[in-house]
């Protein structure tokens, strides 16, 4: 017989305000099996650790039940005191009383009702619960980092400092991400090229790192600790191990139609191209939907000048299988499309950009070498209107619900760059709000407003419409309460940021949660910011929600820790709420391999004793160190010989019961 | 009937189904308004004063006749506010009140002009009537 | 939507929640503090392919007016395709009690993500809502279980 003991948490007044805890324990004391039932203020602090260890200790119980938070925040706490105590760990339930109770509803003698029947169905599978011992895993000493920009390069090399194996994969042909398009940085204007630079070279050359670029996560398996991962290298059609980076090929190409991604389209690349100067490797690929060579068949001639004789048309897709121990997701970002936003003229005028765009023409590397003119007409501007929060904070279907958070300050920047550099540019700012939380960002932009002589106006555009070859904006100025029309040369719309489009397939791969708005969820949001829910998951950079560079970079320190911290460990301790068959009731139908998703389960002769008969039988036999403990195999048992420990037929018929009674 | 401005500010947002508490007060719509120049309370300001139940000077507002009806503001918000809506029940109970229509079909011939586009026709029927 | 308070009937409802998306995502409605009413009682599974049909019936059995079962996405499951399992072995279920005469509305399945805890707290309302309008349930009840 269990002797259970129940454990009532007020959790300062977060329980206790509306439910009437006292009576939870009186009720809890008249359930079958208990044989203690106390309350306290705070159970999950040392003192209150120690009443359930005392108790354990005085009235010899086997069994607990804590009603308090969600099992989610405290179920380990409880479980190491149980532990401390002399019972088995898993002898603990937690009735959730707060977040399914206290904090959802007002009415007292609802909620206490409600507290009592939770503690009810906790007690009745207690009582069911049997000791489980968690099993070991190994821990594959090595990191998959996927994406290559700031976030992983950041992580990839943390990692790789503290002496573990780390690969990234990045798709592009090069490692340097959205960092590498931008010009200048803010709150001090680095070049951001000089200071991505150097980290890119070192983690190029550092002996610990692996780049895979051009290349993308076809398959993962496994778990944490033993994640099996196909790397799919999409073929070059250049010889990375014979290729000088000399460039000549790029030169020669006759074929330079094809639109920049670099440069977000704004000018053209040659079909064998790397993407920008500095990328790392200093391979090209050839872009085999715009090569003639793919096309017809004819040209070669970058085969003919390549002195190296790299060029290799012939060259396939190969995929590479590695094992890691974990797995950090580092997809950034992309700016969202503007095609619905006809009222700001983006798609008919070349003369409205983007932000990333601007970015392009501000740099000495882009498309106008670094010369501030107009697209169309390659005109230097004499004016020029930035709009702020062009598809953030919206709530239709065109935009994003979010502040996409570096908008503000970008625009700060380039305003004050352009305001440097060309003094006789008018630059007008239509703001929402500016929000600038960081470290030297208000005294950034006020230095925008103040020094510079940016001209802020409060009140979102209406319309941006072509006049002959100006751009007409029509606003208001929400101050003066003015109608606002200006004629102006460009147009930067400081559009709205979204997660790579590839990251709900890599978070479907990796069973890794995401959100409405496709950024990866965290563990908590608070306290485990940088973990994925799936264990051995991590999360670095924009992938999780929009985030500056510096930010960016301590994320990324954060998750390089978290897999450091992963990897150190010899073995891991397994979740022992796995599996089981009983060989009694197993028929050897196979009915519960077909649906087991990790192929854990196999089958076995085995000589059976049912009830003094000997014989050999088919049976079913759960491999505990590959079982993840879902389930799936215990309801297509015809039989009813699988069962999961901790989660029990028998265990939850009893919930339903304790609930329904 | 005699109300408080504050009953009336309920009345107009359930006729016009505007939750005024979803505006960020970024000025899109005033700033998308056609008839901005015209108006004495700007579409914006319609949302915050019907928030701040300041109906009286909504309902002696020239804007409720001078608003086109077009729907830019209704379109362009990026807060799905659909100040035209509020707009148009302001419009509604000012009509009411008076308990009249202000256009019936047969009075439409004679206002006719070729240079009218269809459209005008249209909203002024939506507003002097009811 | 805010449920009627009818304080005759309170019905008895079991949501089946699987540990990683929805029971987590009940977790961020409590956090939040969106309210649904205390009718609702949440089980937790590690997936909701965890859910053996027999829970079910075992809940209507016992005298419950309304089960609800919550898992991942599809597509988003922890294990993979736990969830697909689960929306097949629903789907049979459910057209059972429907001719067994436990109307369709008395059961649901909904995908609510951890991130989702206001479609958690809006989907326990609607589904409260719904069993209101059905009333108390009196078509399963196995007389050998009631004392």
């Amino acid at each position: 017989m269990q002797r259970i003991g129940v454990f009532v948490c007020h959790c300062g007044s977060n329980i206790a305000a509306t439910v009437d805890v006292a009576r939870v324990v009186e009720a809890a004391a008249k359930e079958p099996g208990v044989v203690h039932a106390e309350d306290y203020q705070y159970m999950c602090s040392e003192a209150g650790q120690l009443k359930i260890r005392e108790a354990i200790k005085e009235k010899n119980l086997t069994g607990i039940v804590v009603c308090s938070c969600s099992p989610r925040m405290h179920e380990n706490t409880f479980r190491q005191a149980a532990e401390r105590a002399g019972i088995n760990p898993y002898m603990v339930e937690i009735a959730n009383i707060r977040e399914h109770c206290s904090w959802i509803h007002k009415d007292m003698e609802e909620a206490t009702e409600k507290a009592v029947i939770l503690a009810r169905a906790a007690i009745a599978k207690v009582t069911l619960n049997a000791p489980l011992q968690a099993g070991t895993s190994k821990v594959v000493k090595r990191a998959l980092v996927i994406g290559g920009g700031i976030a992983g390069i950041q992580t990839a090399l943390d990692i790789a400092d503290a002496g573990y194996e780390v690969d990234i994969v990045e798709k592009t042909p090069s490692i340097g991400g959205r960092m590498s398009q931008l010009d200048k940085t803010f709150p001090t204007l680095d070049c951001s090229a000089c200071i991505l630079t150097p980290k890119m070279v070192e983690a190029s050359a550092h002996e610990k790192i692996t780049i895979y670029t051009y290349s993308e996560v076809e398959k993962v398996s496994g778990f944490v600790g033993d994640f099996t991962v196909d790397i799919r290298k999409k073929a070059r059609s250049v010889d990375m191990s014979k290729c000088t980076g000399c460039g000549v090929c790029q030169e020669k190409c006759p074929s330079k139609k094809a639109p920049s991604e670099f440069n977000r389209g704004l000018n053209t690349r040659s079909a064998i191209y790397t993407p920008f100067a500095q990328a790392i490797p200093n391979v090209p690929v050839i872009d085999r939907e715009n090569c003639i060579k793919f096309k017809t068949g004819k040209c070669g001639v970058c085969s003919k000048v390549c002195q190296a004789g790299a060029i290799d048309y012939d060259q396939q897709d190969e995929i590479v299988t590695q094992n890691y121990g974990a797995i950090v997701v580092a997809t950034g970002f992309d700016t969202i499309k503007l095609d619905e936003y006809d009222e700001y003229s983006y798609s008919t005028s070349p003369d409205v950009i983007t932000s990333l765009e601007l970015e392009r023409i501000m740099n000495a590397a882009g498309p106008t070498k670094g010369h501030l003119e107009r697209m169309s007409d390659h005109k230097a501007p004499k004016s020029m209107v930035f709009i702020q929060c062009v598809g953030s904070r919206c709530a239709d279907r065109r935009g994003k619900s979010y502040c996409s958070k570096i908008c503000c300050m970008y625009t700060a920047k380039h305003a004050m760059l352009i305001r440097d550099k060309y003094p006789d540019v008018e630059v007008t700012v239509f703001y929402i709000d500016v929000r600038t939380p960081g470290k030297n960002f208000d005294e950034f932009y006020r230095r925008a407003v103040e020094e510079y002589g940016v001209n802020y106006i409060k009140g979102q555009v209406g319309k941006v419409s072509e006049k002959g070859d100006k751009l007409l904006v029509q606003g208001v100025d929400l101050i003066d309460n003015k109608r606002i029309l200006m004629e102006t040369d460009m147009v930067v719309l400081a559009t709205a940021i979204e997660p790579n489009k590839d990251v709900r397939k890599i978070a479907t791969m990796l069973t890794a949660s995401i959100d409405t708005n496709n950024f990866l969820t965290e563990s908590h949001a608070k306290l485990r910011p940088v973990e994925s829910p799936t264990a051995g998951i991590f999360l670095s950079g924009v992938c999780q929600g929009p985030k500056d560079i510096p930010e960016t970079v301590a994320q990324a320190g954060a998750a390089a820790v978290k897999v450091v911290g992963l990897l150190a460990k010899d073995h891991l301790v397994t979740n022992p709420c796995v599996a089981k068959s009983n060989e009694l009731f197993c028929n050897g139908c196979s009915s519960c391999e077909k649906v087991c998703p990790y192929g854990a389960i196999s089958y076995e002769e085995k000589e059976v004793n049912d009830h003094g008969i000997r014989e050999t039988r088919r049976v079913a036999v759960v491999n505990s160190a590959l079982c993840q403990g879902c389930g799936a195999c215990t309801v297509a048992c015809p039989s009813g010989a699988m069962d999961l420990q901790g989660f029990s037929n028998r265990q939850i018929l009893a919930e339903v019961d304790a609930i329904c009674k | 009937m005699l109300r408080t401005e504050k009953e009336q500010a309920e009345i107009i947002k359930e006729i016009s189904g505007v939750n005024t508490k979803k505006c960020m007060k970024c000025g899109k719509c005033s700033a998308s308004c056609p008839a901005y120049d015209e108006m004495d309370i700007r579409p914006h300001q319609f949302v915050s004063y019907v928030q701040n139940g300041d109906i009286n000077a909504l309902l002696e507002s020239k804007s409720i006749w001078k608003c086109l009806s077009c729907f830019a503001c209704v379109e362009r918000c990026p807060r799905d506010v659909k100040p035209a809506r509020l707009i148009e029940a302001v419009r509604l109970m000012v009509i009411r009140q008076r308990g009249g229509n202000y256009l019936t079909p047969n009075e439409v011939p004679e206002l006719l002009d070729e240079e009218l586009p269809q459209q005008l026709l249209a909203s002024a029927f939506r507003k002097y009537s009811k | 939507m805010q449920v009627e308070n009818n304080k005759e009937f309170r019905p008895k409802i079991v949501a089946f929640c699987c540990n990683w998306c929805s029971y987590a995502g009940a977790d961020l409605a409590g956090s939040s503090r969106l309210a649904y009413p205390a009718d609702v009682k949440i089980i937790r599974v590690p997936c909701s392919c965890r859910v053996n049909p027999m829970f079910i019936l075992r809940a209507f059995q016992k005298g419950a007016d309304g089960v609800i079962m919550c898992g991942c996405h599809p597509g988003d499951c922890h294990y993979t395709s736990g969830n697909y399992y689960a929306r097949r072995r629903m789907t049979l279920l459910f057209s059972m009690l429907d001719y067994l005469g436990v109307e369709n509305g008395r059961t649901r399945v909904e995908w609510v993500s951890a991130a989702e805890g206001v479609k958690f707290s809006t989907t326990m309302n609607e589904f409260v809502a719904k069993i209101h309008s059905l009333g108390e349930n009196v078509r399963l009840e196995d007389l050998r279980c009631k004392n």
